[in-house]
């Protein structure tokens, strides 16, 4: 594990651990508006995609095709919800859109779609992330610009012969601008991951095939951001961020539960989503009522 | 345009050519391959611009989503491989990376067919066009020899978007003259004839040719037009081609089932019936040997096209 006490970074932890329950609200609010959605994975990477956006990754939400952009991948394009609320929170469109997630005419789709604006990838067919990522790195690298390509990975990703094919690749190819985070809640959809397919050693694997591997706690704010610093110290070798987290986290009935990789029970998300505005409203740290939705 | 078969050339050796050209004029052109870059001839890119070439190992899932990639910055991937790979091996990253981002990526396979005879059933690919033609976004070509593979290299620059190009091997018969068809878009008219049409394109255009001139011999006079790009099909040709010809036969080094045929069939079912064979190869897989003993065992030479004609026109 990575440990971590830098000066200072108090103040961000707060802004950012308010950004990811905000991004937390906000999913679970258009999972339970849609009907249909994967909230147990959201949930694990919020803290992860909160740093990701509202800290690290150099974008610019007015100008979505900047060429000089970090680039980012959704691998386990499921988690699309809280990806849209990253995205409107940024400002890349309305925040009233989230209302439309899964619906037909609106760009808010299932999983995430090149259209949509700030998405770079379409994603969600698993395995298939960090295969785009070595493209936009070697992209980079022709065209001498040093932007990163990040990618958030699941754990049952690794399930998948083409991530190993593109891990392989990314580390042939010396591609030390992707940046990789593992969001390791140890639950597929249809149980742990020890259950459904053999992990093996993760580090290893990835150790192995030439990665500069770190490992974190994933709910730990500040030690994302020291393993995303390291990230983008380390040259010559991409980077992979083993994030521990568990699925559901922050809504306690989906804690540890596989069950809630897919939507299981839409009246005990609706009151909790009720619970939870509220409470958001009633913190004094909290958001302006106009914020929420 | 069309020159009659004196010489022979190779279309790997025309793809690669094709590609420095390409790649000297445009800056964008990248290419991958998946380990078979002496046989796809994507080597002489790769000495010609190193640093735009990435040979991705044996992976094409990986190379086909890495392409895509690509793209999203600018770039205009050709992912070359196998027939056989570039579209089933990594269907599924053909679809979701290529055609459903509407990505500018050229999708290349070579030993389109049986031509890879010898190696056998698994290395051939007769389902290739029927695989990539039901893709949104997909255009589908499937050039007849040298001039017109390098052709079809210039217009996928040209054309912004998802192609799959169907690459054949060597020795294939020169039909038309070094530059190739001006259009490859457009279905290419080398025989004119009203008394039957053959739709025809890959390997089996030279044996089309042939079949014509038998049938000339005895005073029947055909169309032959090499169909290259299958979709989207040139409807307004063939509907041209369709108005002149009491019936209408396909020849395809292909699977009888979804491939050019097929297409053709599409449009004259619906918009101008009429009586219509389509030969190609017959829906089983097929064996190791030489091409030419493995066309005869699917029924796909000279005699039997005339055969097929002959008896398509008597019964019309």
């Amino acid at each position: 594990m990575t440990t971590v006490s830098q000066p200072g970074i108090k103040d961000t932890t707060q802004e950012l651990a308010r950004w990811a329950r905000l991004l937390r609200y906000d999913t679970l609010r258009m999972i339970s508006n849609a009907a249909s959605g994967h909230p147990g994975g959201c949930m694990s990477m919020a803290e992860i995609l909160t740093c990701l956006y509202f800290h690290e990754m150099k974008v610019d939400p007015q100008q979505p095709d900047w060429l000089d952009r970090d680039r980012f991948i959704l691998s386990k394009g499921h988690c699309a919800p809280i990806l849209y609320a990253a995205l409107a929170r940024k400002g890349y469109f309305p925040v009233d859109e989230l209302r439309n997630l899964r619906k037909i005419g609106s760009f808010l789709h299932g999983h995430p779609d090149i259209s949509t604006p700030g998405v770079d990838m379409t994603s969600g067919c698993l395995g298939q992330g960090l295969s785009a990522a070595v493209g936009m790195a070697m992209a980079g690298r022709i065209d001498r610009r040093d932007y990163r390509a990040f990618v958030v990975i699941g754990d049952g990703e690794m399930n998948e012969g083409q991530l190993w094919e593109s891990a392989a690749s990314a580390s042939h190819f010396r591609l030390d601008r992707i940046i990789v985070v593992l969001d390791f809640n140890a639950l597929q959809f249809d149980g742990t991951v020890h259950e459904v397919s053999n992990p093996g050693d993760v580090r290893g694997r990835w150790k192995s095939l030439g990665w500069n591997v770190l490992e974190i706690d994933g709910h730990d704010i500040p030690q994302i951001l020291d393993a995303l610093r390291q990230a983008d110290e380390c040259r010559g070798r991409p980077t992979i961020v083993v994030a521990h987290t568990i699925k559901g986290k922050g809504v306690p009935f989906m804690e540890g539960d596989y069950l809630w990789h897919s939507l299981m029970d839409n009246d005990l998300l609706t009151s909790f989503v009720k619970e939870m505005h509220d409470e958001l409203q009633r913190d004094p740290d909290g958001f302006d009522a106009d914020r929420l939705w | 345009m069309s020159c009659s078969a004196t010489r022979t050339a190779s279309m790997r050796t025309a793809y690669g050519e094709a590609l420095v050209e390409v790649g000297r004029t445009n800056p964008n052109v990248v290419v991958l391959d998946a380990d078979l870059s002496k046989a796809t001839k994507t080597s002489l890119f790769a000495e010609a611009f190193p640093d735009r070439f990435f040979n991705i190992g044996i992976a094409e899932q990986n190379m086909t989503t890495v392409a895509a990639g690509l793209a999203t910055c600018g770039k205009i991937p050709f992912a070359t491989s196998l027939a056989v790979f570039s579209t089933m091996r990594a269907c599924e990253q053909v679809r979701t990376s290529v055609a459903l981002t509407n990505l500018n990526v050229k999708i290349v396979g070579f030993y389109g067919g049986l031509c890879t005879a010898e190696n056998g059933p698994t290395h051939q690919c007769i389902a290739d066009l029927g695989v990539m033609r039901p893709l949104p976004n997909m255009t589908v070509l499937a050039p007849a020899d040298a001039p017109s593979c390098k052709a079809c290299v210039r217009w996928a620059v040209e054309h912004p978007g998802p192609v799959y190009l169907r690459g054949l091997r060597d020795g294939e018969p020169v039909l038309y003259d070094e530059t190739g068809p001006a259009d490859v878009s457009r279905i290419q008219i080398h025989r004119e004839g009203n008394d039957g049409a053959i739709l025809v394109n890959g390997f089996m255009l030279h044996l089309a040719l042939e079949a014509a001139d038998r049938l000339a011999a005895r005073k029947i006079h055909i169309t032959v037009a090499d169909v290259i790009t299958i979709k989207p099909i040139d409807q307004k040709t063939l509907l041209e081609i369709a108005g002149n010809v009491p019936c209408v036969l396909s020849v395809e080094e292909h699977n009888v089932l979804g491939g050019m045929g097929s297409a053709v069939a599409e449009v004259l079912a619906q918009k101008h019936p009429l009586p219509m064979r389509i030969m190609g190869v017959p829906d089983v897989f097929s064996n190791s040997g030489k091409h030419s003993l493995l066309l005869e065992a699917a029924g796909l030479t000279t005699e039997k096209i005339v055969e097929n004609a002959v008896e398509l026109l008597a019964a019309t």
